[in-house]
């Protein structure tokens, strides 16, 4: 199952009953770890990852030669402290950094999975990942966190598993994937599915790749990522590398240039096939629906602190959706914290250097640690 | 800490659960949970206050008062909290009954617009006054309903709240407030601080 080196992976031998009915075993769970787990084992977080993330949340992505997408929240003496925390983060199934995937092999047919892979949700994508607890002989994580889809899985983890974390990030995240968010990432699944080399999702028995697809996937996908006042500042109407308008269809503009480069080194790291899976998963979560309606009943069996965050310029995951998350909570009395922040970067403001948002992580997790080491 | 939240943190029993409503930087709620053992969360619109208390380790929500707090269950506080605000407030008396529903007691404190050195800045100099508890320029105040403790305690009695303590706040004397003296402490404090249940 491994062939990259670098990649640990958990090999889950109990099967996994996923909500498609189709059920899994022995199949590869890859992750990774920064920092130490103490003695006491009480001082890991588990860290999610958002649609095209992987499991290499900081330093040097082994596999990609870039930072992790996480490397300015996550690190020593950064937001989440690995010198203090024990940070666990793992490929979500469905994914293509070595999680079982539709890039795997059929057990059955020793054929690539393509679309015959069973279609995954975000609970099954935590089921998955719960694996990881026993693997490593923690009772109870002191956090888990993530942002946008990394959000959803914060959130049915702490539903499926009330007791197992001490304090809950959910970050840029919602209750309940939106229509338009099921738009986009529709017109996204479009574009792969219309590359003629996506050949029904066997792109690879038939030595092809719907590069150009997932590339336009990712365009449009980034462009919901940011904010038209972000967008505005760093590009505005600049020229790419050239004097005046060229009256073609090339790149004129630095902000299509800039596009085309964000698609182009996407293609090289991700699969086009696991982009369908995944955004699938995303479209089906529907925590509310999935407690008839009542979301504070998925947080009534936790005794967990929760702090929920959300960015002003973030219109894809709005604050009143993280808003909606803190009402369910504070309806049935549980112990949350919230906090929008002033940000032009959009969605994607979760992953970059925005101070205001770093500092509330880190001393709300800081604290939080102080104050459950004292209750011992 | 200021005086006023000495008097407040009196009124709570230790170990209740508390809201802070405008709770600024969390000074009463970090003496609250670390001196009587309260479980207390606080609401605050200002982004820079909210960071400072999570920077206190305090439970914030961003929010505003006037339309954040339906989403508490009914008496689900001990005690709410509301500290010289009320008079801040487009709608003083929906906040106040959203007090009362959330908390099964609540605690709230007036700037006292009848204290004689206000009455008196108005007299003499005939411009809005500005004392110590009220700052602000007219054009610039973020109070829209202010009102005397007369006013508060008349208010009170007219929607049938029971009030279980009165207390006066002048300089740094604190006194009863009773039907015989209202109209003395009407006229001497800086502060009402009214412990109220519907």
């Amino acid at each position: 199952m491994n062939t990259e080196k670098n990649i640990k992976t958990l090999v889950v031998k109990k099967p996994l009953k996923l909500d498609c009915g189709k059920t899994i075993n022995n199949f590869p769970v890859a992750f990774e770890t920064y920092g130490s787990l103490n003695e006491n084992k009480d001082n890991a977080i588990l860290v999610f990852h958002a649609l095209t993330g992987d499991q290499f949340v900081t330093g040097l992505n082994p596999i990609t030669k870039k930072d992790g997408w996480w490397s300015f929240a996550v690190g020593p003496d950064k937001a989440i402290d690995t010198n203090k925390y024990f940070v666990i983060c793992s490929n979500v199934i469905g994914g293509c950094m070595g999680s079982y995937g539709p890039s795997h092999k059929d057990p059955e047919t020793q054929k690539t999975f393509g679309t015959d892979f069973p279609v995954i949700t975000i609970n099954d994508m935590v089921n998955a990942q719960y694996n990881l607890l026993e693997h490593f002989g923690i009772n109870k994580l002191f956090a888990i966190t993530g942002g946008s889809m990394g959000g959803m899985q914060v959130l049915q983890f702490i539903t499926n598993f009330p007791d197992k974390a001490k304090t809950v990030i959910p970050i840029a995240t919602t209750s309940s994937h939106s229509a338009q968010n099921i738009a986009f990432n529709e017109l996204g699944r479009q574009a792969i599915t219309a590359d003629s080399n996506w050949k029904d999702g066997n792109y690879e028995a038939n030595n092809a790749n719907p590069g150009k697809g997932l590339a336009v996937a990712r365009m449009a996908a980034h462009i919901t990522y940011l904010s038209k006042k972000g967008l505005q500042e760093k590009f505005g109407r600049k020229l790419q590398e050239r004097e005046d308008l060229k009256f073609g269809f090339d790149a004129d503009f630095q902000i299509e240039s800039y596009l085309r480069y964000q698609g182009s080194v996407f293609v090289d790291r991700f699969d086009a096939n696991s982009y369908l899976y995944i955004t699938r998963a995303m479209d089906y979560f529907d925590l509310v629906k999935q407690f008839n309606g009542n979301l504070s009943d998925a947080f009534k069996n936790t005794k967990a602190k929760f702090f929920v965050i959300s960015f002003t310029s973030d219109w894809l995951y709005p604050t009143q959706e993280n808003k909606d998350i803190v009402i369910a909570l504070n309806s049935i009395g549980a112990d949350v914290g919230f906090v929008e922040i002033v940000s032009d970067k959009g969605h994607d403001s979760f992953l970059l250097d925005v101070p205001d948002f770093l500092n509330a992580l880190k001393n709300f997790l800081d604290k939080s640690y102080i104050e459950l080491e004292n209750e011992k | 800490m200021k005086n006023e939240f000495k008097i407040i943190s009196d009124l709570i029993e230790d170990n209740k659960k508390v809201l802070d409503v405008g709770c600024a930087d969390g000074t009463l709620m970090q003496f609250l949970k670390e001196n009587k053992n309260i479980n207390v969360r606080g609401l605050e619109i200002s982004k820079d206050k909210v960071q400072e208390c999570i920077a206190k380790g305090l439970t914030v929500i961003e929010g505003n008062a006037e339309k954040d707090l339906k989403q508490f269950p009914d008496k689900s506080f001990d005690y709410v909290v509301l500290s010289q605000t009320l008079q801040a407030f487009l709608s003083p008396e929906l906040v106040l009954d959203e007090l009362l529903r959330v908390g099964k007691k609540a605690i709230v404190t007036i700037p006292n617009f009848g204290n004689w050195k206000v009455r008196l800045h108005l007299l003499f100099k005939g411009t809005m006054p500005i004392t110590k508890s009220l700052p602000e320029q007219w054009h610039n105040t973020p109070n829209l309903h202010m009102c005397t403790i007369k006013d508060f305690v008349n208010f009170i009695k007219s929607k049938e709240i029971k009030m279980i303590k009165t207390l006066a706040l002048n300089n740094n004397n604190v006194s009863n407030i009773s039907n015989n003296n209202l109209g003395t402490k009407n006229l001497f404090a800086d502060l009402g601080i009214f412990l109220i249940e519907k």
